[in-house]
């Protein structure tokens, strides 16, 4: 990408990002009370975080057996509490096994 | 309060900050080659890092990006998927002492991420030292790890780099599962949004809408209808992303 197109991409982003973060911080003292709105937000982070896994996470492999191998391990660990870390090396690993075995066979 | 004091406030909050950078720096690594992968240059993909410090945004930036997407696309999906850190920036504007001034509202609201936030909730309350020094190690690890991953992954083997590609995602999972499993309201959140999700990515007539319109669309209509079905009883911020 040309970086006069990179540019305005990255100084919106980057602008929306920051503002989200400083407004509230800078502007309101009070606590919310609006319960719907309060519940939206409660909820929205793992809305979004749901969204942009699946079905996304299936085809960033080569193959999407591996990816399901990746989830299937992730899922598990993440299930168990596992830390962040472990869940994505472990993620990691399955794929980098399964892929290895897929060569093979 | 003393220039001691405050010394060790910035010592303690760069401490706190040492298990969040590390944390950062993998998932900054997977970010780095994810985003050169898909097309960005190492330049760009650190200057991204550098300027927002927003894992989920981010990651849902560079394809609207490579597709081409309207800076207003790109705008209202950053907005929607970092709407949450509104909400912790309001709870965390009741925590900060009187040692924070305005205009250090400004550098803090910078790196107010989920992490932090959750470390700096747990505490009675924060002032300026303590702030500066949690906001600077995870900041610092999260750039650093995307600068190595943007450029690792172009001397890395092709398969390595298959592999840390869905590291990102991992980490998605891990985000989302124990509370998932803790409550059902959630669940049902979780549930609905993938459902949503996969309409968009399978069915001919949704899958022409863009990628950025896609999140904004799917995670507003599951978390507004898992809402109004299920109120939250009190807000859990420390579980909060």
């Amino acid at each position: 990408m040309q970086y006069e197109r990179f540019l305005p991409y990255l100084l919106t982003m980057a602008l929306v990002t920051y503002l989200v973060r400083a407004i509230p911080l800078v502007l309101i003292r009070r606590k919310i009370r609006n319960q719907f709105v309060l519940s939206f937000l409660h909820y929205m982070p793992y809305a979004v975080l749901s969204v942009m896994t699946v079905p996304a996470v299936f085809f960033v492999t080569n193959n999407i057996i591996s990816a399901v191998a990746g989830v299937a391990v992730a899922l598990v660990l993440a299930f168990h509490k596992k830390g962040l870390l472990t869940v994505a090396v472990g993620a990691s690993a399955a794929v980098f096994l399964a892929e290895l075995l897929l060569r093979v066979l | 309060m003393t220039a001691k004091t405050s010394f060790s406030q910035f010592f303690q909050g760069i401490h706190d900050g040492i298990s969040i950078c590390l944390g950062y720096f993998s998932v900054a690594f997977a970010f780095g080659i994810f985003a050169v992968s898909s097309g960005l240059t190492p330049l760009e993909t650190i200057q991204i890092s550098a300027a927002n410090v927003t894992s989920a945004g981010q990651l849902a930036a560079v394809p609207v990006m490579l597709s081409g997407g309207t800076l207003i696309e790109l705008a209202l999906s950053q907005f929607i998927i970092n709407l949450r850190y509104s909400l912790m920036s309001i709870s965390l504007s009741q925590k900060l002492d009187s040692s924070v001034k305005l205009f250090h509202r400004f550098i803090i609201a910078f790196v107010n991420t989920d992490e932090v936030f959750a470390v700096a909730s747990a505490k009675e309350s924060v002032g300026k030292q303590y702030m500066f020094g949690l906001i600077l190690t995870p900041y610092v690890g999260w750039t650093a790890g995307t600068a190595v991953g943007a450029f690792a992954g172009n001397v890395m083997p092709a398969l390595v780099i298959t592999a840390l590609g869905i590291a990102i995602y991992g980490m998605f999972i891990a985000i989302v599962v124990p509370p998932a499993r803790a409550d059902r309201h959630i669940l049902f959140c979780v549930c609905l949004s993938v459902a949503l999700s996969c309409l968009f990515r399978f069915v001919p007539f949704l899958a022409k809408v863009q990628t950025g319109f896609v999140v904004i669309i799917c995670s507003v209509l599951a978390a507004a209808v898992t809402a109004a079905l299920f109120p939250a009883e009190e807000m859990k911020e420390n579980n909060a992303v």
